[in-house]
């Protein structure tokens, strides 16, 4: 029984962490991309956005691995995205009432979270197959892994682009801002980047 | 003549200056997924047009004639991503029907329009916007598709010759794709300033 109980430990600690960074939603898998580059010209958003994604991710895991044995094959990605809509629709109402201004900076990239990739992947691959433990875990690991990741880019661009974090002065005076940073481009460019220097990690590594 | 203006205006601003892909970073999964060769993003490309124009049009007359009157909007989520599951159902038995060949040369990519943020984003966007006629709902959905379909064929275009060039082996793939959108990004500021 103790080396079970310590088995289950390690599965959980290993599904927690994986999301983190072997499997990391955005760096290894590259799901989630809209709203990686939509959301991180300034770090608040950026937190903002994560959160909603970890509260969507853990509810609608908990609710497809409770009905994992009722789904029909050719109905499943239906009953998905009805269940992460529902989600959605509460954390975006959430979002009007308490945070009008961030409700109002996010604009339509709350309710796209529905067809963010990384929760039907999750919901797929791992609450349709598992049980809801394990579900629940992976949820929190996915989506701590994808707020860390937003915020990284987040704080690189914001800091180039104004040169400001959490809108308070850090750079010394000297420092000219780069606009372009703010922009379309500086968002590919930045994760571009990112990538390659996620891939150079990992690949000394191996 | 006003009329047309307007329709004219709202086509080229939806297809050029507020490009869904390259503006507003939706339908960014397909882009950097299919986007291999020319001949399968072109298909790719009118099949999302064929389901952005119809879901557009769709969720546009639900949501004013329906949603807005009875107070219903708590459901428009649901309802939008109802209507676009429906719509793509419709393509992929079309397709499956008619097109074999193409059917089976999707795979996977097919059901996943269902996810394709820019059509759920476009239809959200139609509301944001405050489109108020049935006829400037159609017309800027269809642009959308259009706008995607010439993103993604550019894209598909500059991949193939990318395969040939001599890319820094951490850049390969994901990240040198992600950086030529970028400033292929830059090439569309240039059309920022012509219409509002």
């Amino acid at each position: 029984m103790a080396t079970n109980g310590q088995g289950s430990v390690g599965i959980y600690r290993g599904t927690l962490l994986a999301g983190l960074w072997r499997e990391n939603p955005v760096f290894r898998l590259l799901l989630g991309m809209c709203p990686t580059l939509a959301v991180t010209a300034a770090v608040k958003p950026a937190l903002t956005m994560g959160c909603c994604v970890i509260f969507v991710l853990v509810c609608s895991n908990i609710v497809v691995s409770l009905m994992r044995n009722l789904l029909r094959p050719h109905l499943r990605i239906l009953m998905f995205t009805l269940t992460i809509s529902t989600f959605v629709t509460i954390a975006d109402l959430f979002l009007k009432a308490f945070q009008p201004e961030m409700s109002a900076a996010l604009g339509p990239y709350v309710p796209l979270i529905i067809v963010n990739c990384i929760i039907i992947c999750r919901a797929e691959a791992c609450a349709s197959k598992n049980g809801l433990a394990i579900s629940v875990i992976d949820a929190v690991g996915m989506g701590v892994g994808f707020t860390i990741t937003l915020c990284a880019l987040a704080g690189v661009r914001e800091l180039l682009a104004t040169g400001k974090l959490f809108e308070a002065n850090v750079m010394p005076g000297w420092f000219v801002p780069w606009a372009a940073m703010g922009m379309p481009v500086g968002a590919f460019v930045t994760l571009g980047l990112m990538l390659g220097l996620v891939n150079t990690i990992t690949g000394k590594k191996n | 003549m006003e009329t047309l203006n307007v329709l004219l205006m709202g086509f080229i601003s939806v297809v050029l200056i507020n490009n869904l892909v390259f503006t507003k970073f939706l339908g960014i999964c397909p882009y950097l997924g299919v986007s291999g060769r020319i001949d399968m993003a072109f298909g790719m490309g009118l099949a999302v047009t064929f389901v952005v124009t119809l879901s557009g049009t769709l969720t546009w007359m639900i949501d004013n004639w329906i949603l807005m009157r009875f107070g219903l909007e708590v459901t428009r989520y649901v309802c939008f991503i109802l209507v676009i599951a429906g719509a793509v159902q419709l393509v992929e038995m079309y397709l499956r029907k008619f097109f074999p060949p193409l059917y089976d040369s999707f795979g996977i990519f097919l059901p996943l329009i269902t996810t394709n943020c820019a059509i759920l984003g476009l239809c959200l966007f139609l509301h944001l916007w405050e489109i108020d006629s049935l006829v400037e709902a159609v017309v800027r959905s269809f642009g959308a598709g259009i706008g995607f379909t010439m993103a993604i064929c550019i894209m598909a275009g500059i991949r193939e010759n990318l395969e040939l060039a001599d890319v820094p082996a951490c850049l390969k793939g994901a990240p040198i794709t992600l950086i030529t959108a970028g400033l292929l990004t830059l090439a569309f500021i240039g059309f920022a300033g012509m219409i509002r």
